[in-house]
């Protein structure tokens, strides 16, 4: 066990050393030119040159990622050349708010996925099985900044239900977390669904009612545990799609975290900040990987760590 | 029925001129017809007979378990004076698992594989409130003492995937009996088991149906194990019943057609014909100190590296025109030796076909050898390509080795066909419109397609009823006679072995243990793990039922895995006989 974690934390680190390369070797390739962003329009070519040479963007790239690399390994990600400030700060300011957004609506997410994926399977091939499936599709296909707005202007604006964007109490915390759920819990109640259907032709579901255990005790002691394994891997790997509908739907809701704060910096191509917040994303994929990878050992005794 | 009337009193449960129907969209299918049997305590009803005769839909049916497009148009099964085809699931729940429980065929997949075994049986003594508490640990502990699984405490709390079939299916027994049901339902129990497993498991079925005067119903297709265990028997065919009769009398003077061709189909060990020798003929095959090892990935580079010792120092031969039985339990490295004369995995030792040594070869020179040697597999269903058709999957091995251009492979195609008895227009069909017979037919005759002058026959005939079985070993022997094919028969089936071999191995544990002419080793075993394995065939005759109480001593099978390089002692053979070896001690 703790060999593996041991191996898994070293690909974590190659994956996070892959991540950064791209993503600056990305930033140095796209035509915008943050010197002359930073000067603004009406400087000389001498100011331009000489910002861009307190930047360092006059080195080759190679010079420019290692003292990058550098740095990061000191815990400096930099200084935003917009907002004049430490990287680091500018996002762990930022990080709270995201944090429990991701958590309210990840819940959401699975609260929604998980049970309509149970109905649909018990219901399959009934008329409410394929209104689920058709609601899991049209979810998963919104585009994030439609549905955002939608739901601020249908509850927020005309119902009045919640309040208009916004940090804050629950209330705040609602709208969001319910609008990034509903969109992602189509992956999940398609995937419960599937899976749910397969573990009810499994033998030891015959075996169990030949026990005598009810239809209820059946479906949540034996189908349920089986069905759920092959989610947990998925809540991993779904956390790189839900990031990417978190920038969206922080900007659209005013929330202050660390989507809104990568949509401004994409904005001004504040490059020190995009950076960071793709690194530290990468950083929340591999260990949200690693704990999803970790979680299934002890749910699904069959993983034996000695033989993977 | 011919049963007197005084076991009225005896009687638990009745089937009363039950029918099944299947619907399947529009079309409704009778799947079983009017069938009537009565169940009495501690006695025995076996059920019998081939693949699509109904007889396991008829067993779901009185557990109430029958799937959602199957119907009851007709008919009652009665248990203590209610109709249970007119009980809702609630009253039905109430009833399974306490006074009507049921044994699966699969072992391997019928437990749930995320709780261990204590939880799985303790859910069924709660459940029907025999016990709770610590009183439900300490029934699960009796009854899993009762059906004889060493060191119950450890396998309590183990999970089903740590356990062998043997021991899967005893917990599966044990759950059933847990509540000292009624009525007991065994669908096919044994028939994914080993041999010595089955024997095993078949006495064991025996004394707790004696201990808790349980009313048996068994479903088998085997008539070893209804000769084994029947005190009544209802033979079935394509959902009729063809004869109902006590085992004595359907054994001794079988009436309908039907059971008397089936009874006939079915290979009796020591009734074969004794095969003329062809200890003359030239060797084709000459294998010699053949092991194979896999290789354990290392938990940790810490960790000393160890390996499945698969194959160990097997030498045999094989003769034109010969068949050599190679016989074994699972994971005796069997089938493991017949991948490695393929070239399949690879292997240290020697390999000859016709003095030409195999061992090493790759690429081209591979290819050219793999002409003389082919193989067939157990499951016809899944080694034939669905999406090809017959003609396509016959002519691939010729299109492989660019020996025919189309039109060639057509009338090859057409030739093969017909040797293996399917018409020549069959070429033009899909796999699954065929049967599991003539499926197995198509697998020879691609086997055949390169004219090899080997065949390694991997359990060939097990997945297959037994009146096609017998046609199928049929068509091998003919096709032996007329083309002068060697067989390296792979199986664990001693009457099928006797019927097809001339010369038999044992396999045990990667190492042959006994080898000689069919008469010398079935009929005159001299290696322990021989008479062992002889001792626990079910036999077709009723006269001479096995008593398999010597057998239910669980033996432990050494440990394959060992350190890497580690090299088991030699094997040295006795000969009693000439050309009858014997293996003076085991792994």
């Amino acid at each position: 066990m703790a060999w593996y974690v041991t191996k898994r934390l070293f690909y974590a680190v190659l994956i996070l050393l892959g991540v950064t390369f791209i993503t600056y070797f990305l930033m140095y390739l796209i035509p915008a030119d943050p010197a002359r962003q930073i000067a603004g329009r009406s400087a000389t070519v001498e100011v331009v040159a000489n910002i861009r040479h307190q930047l360092g963007l006059d080195l080759p790239f190679y010079q420019q990622y290692l003292r990058y690399l550098g740095n990061l390994l000191q815990g400096d990600l930099g200084r935003s050349y917009v907002q004049r400030s430490q990287v680091s700060d500018l996002m762990a300011a930022r990080i709270g708010p995201t944090l429990q957004l991701m958590a309210a609506g990840i819940g959401v997410e699975l609260v929604i996925g998980i049970t309509l994926g149970i109905v649909a399977a018990i219901k399959r091939n009934s008329a409410l099985d394929r209104m689920l499936m058709a609601f899991s599709f049209i979810g998963v296909s919104s585009p994030h900044f439609i549905a955002a707005m939608l739901a601020l202007y249908f509850f927020a604006v005309k119902l009045g239900w919640f309040p208009l964007g916004g940090y804050g109490g629950i209330e705040h915390l609602l709208l969001p977390a319910i609008t990034l759920g509903v969109l992602g819990s189509g992956w999940y109640s398609r995937m419960v669904r599937s899976s749910m259907i397969d573990v009810l032709h499994q033998d030891f579901i015959r075996t169990a009612r030949a026990k005598g255990l009810t239809r209820v005790r059946v479906l949540l002691r034996h189908v349920l545990p089986n069905a759920i394994i092959p989610v947990i891997p998925m809540i991993g790997i779904d956390i790189g799609i839900f990031m990417s509908g978190l920038v969206v739907v922080e900007s659209v809701f005013g929330w202050p975290g660390i989507g809104q704060l990568a949509w401004q910096a994409i904005q001004q191509v504040d490059i020190p900040i995009i950076v960071g917040v793709t690194t530290l994303s990468a950083v929340a994929i591999v260990v949200g990987n690693l704990i999803a990878d970790i979680a299934v050992l002890f749910v699904d005794p069959r993983i034996d760590v000695k033989h993977s | 029925m011919s049963l007197p009337d005084n076991s009225r009193a005896s009687r638990v449960l009745s089937v009363e001129r039950l029918s099944i129907d299947i619907s399947h969209e529009h079309e409704t299918q009778r799947v079983v017809d009017d069938l009537s049997f009565q169940l009495h305590a501690g006695q025995t009803l076996c059920i019998a007979g081939e693949s699509g005769s109904g007889k396991s839909l008829s067993s779901l049916a009185i557990m109430g378990l029958l799937p959602k497009v199957a119907r009851l148009p007709s008919g009652a099964i009665l248990y203590q004076d209610r109709d249970l085809t007119e009980l809702s699931d609630r009253q039905m729940s109430r009833l399974r698992g306490r006074d009507i429980a049921m044994i699966f065929q699969e072992p391997m997949t019928s437990l749930n594989p995320l709780m261990s075994v204590g939880q799985q049986l303790e859910e069924t003594i709660r459940r029907h409130k025999l016990d709770e508490g610590s009183g439900a640990k300490r029934r699960a502990w009796e009854i899993l003492d009762a059906v004889r699984v060493p060191h119950v405490e450890k396998r309590l709390k183990q999970y089903p995937h740590e356990l062998s079939g043997g021991m899967r299916q005893r917990v599966m027994i044990a759950m059933a009996m847990v509540c000292r049901p009624k009525v007991l339902i065994a669908d096919e129990p044994t028939t994914a088991l080993d041999v010595t497993i089955q024997a095993q498991i078949l006495e064991l079925m025996r004394e707790l149906q004696q201990a808790f005067d349980t009313a048996l119903l068994m479903i088998t297709h085997d008539m070893g194990v209804v000769a084994e265990m029947a005190d009544d028997v209802v033979v079935m065919n394509q959902g009729v019943v063809e004869e109902q009769a006590s085992a004595r009398e359907l054994f001794l003077q079988p009436k309908s057609p039907y059971t008397r061709k089936l009874l006939a189909a079915v290979p009796r060990l020591g009734a074969a014909v004794t095969l003329p020798s062809r200890a003359q003929a030239a060797r084709v095959l000459e294998v010699s100190d053949l092991r194979v090892r896999f290789p354990i990935r290392r938990q940790s580079p810490f960790a000393p590296a160890t390996e499945v010792c698969a194959v160990e120092g097997v030498s045999f031969e094989l003769g034109a025109g010969e068949t050599l039985g190679l016989v074994g339990e699972s994971g005796c490295g069997k089938s493991t030796t017949g991948k490695a004369l393929m070239n399949m995995l690879t292997y240290s030792g020697s390999v000859k076909l016709d003095g030409r040594e195999l061992s090493g070869l790759q690429g081209k020179a591979l290819k050219a050898v793999r002409r003389d040697i082919q193989m067939i597999f157990q499951d016809p269903f899944s080694a034939l390509n669905p999406r090809k058709t017959v003609g396509e999957l016959i002519a691939e091995p010729l299109l492989v080795h660019g020996l025919a251009n189309a039109a060639q492979r057509r009338q090859r195609v057409e030739e093969l066909l017909l040797q293996v008895d399917l018409p020549a227009a069959a070429a033009l069909r899909y796999p699954h419109q065929f049967s599991g017979g003539q499926r197995q037919r198509i697998c020879i005759a691609r086997a055949l397609a390169l004219e090899p002058r080997v065949i390694i026959a991997d359990e060939p005939v097990s997945a297959l009823d037994v009146s096609v079985q017998a046609q199928v070993l049929e068509l091998m022997k003919s096709l032996q006679d007329r083309m002068g094919l060697s067989y390296l028969f792979i199986s664990h089936d001693m009457a099928v072995v006797e019927q097809v071999c001339h010369r038999v191995a044992v396999m045990y544990c990667g190492q042959i243990v006994e080898i000689g002419s069919c008469q010398q080793v079935l009929h005159n075993p001299q290696h322990a793990y021989t008479q062992r394995l002889l001792s626990a065939v079910p036999m077709p005759d009723i006269d001479h039922k096995r008593d398999f109480k010597a057998l239910l001593q669980v033996d432990e099978v050494p440990d394959p895995i060992k350190p890497r390089g580690h090299r088991l002692p030699d094997i040295h053979y006795a000969e009693p006989q000439a050309g009858h070896f014997v293996a003076l001690s085991s792994a």
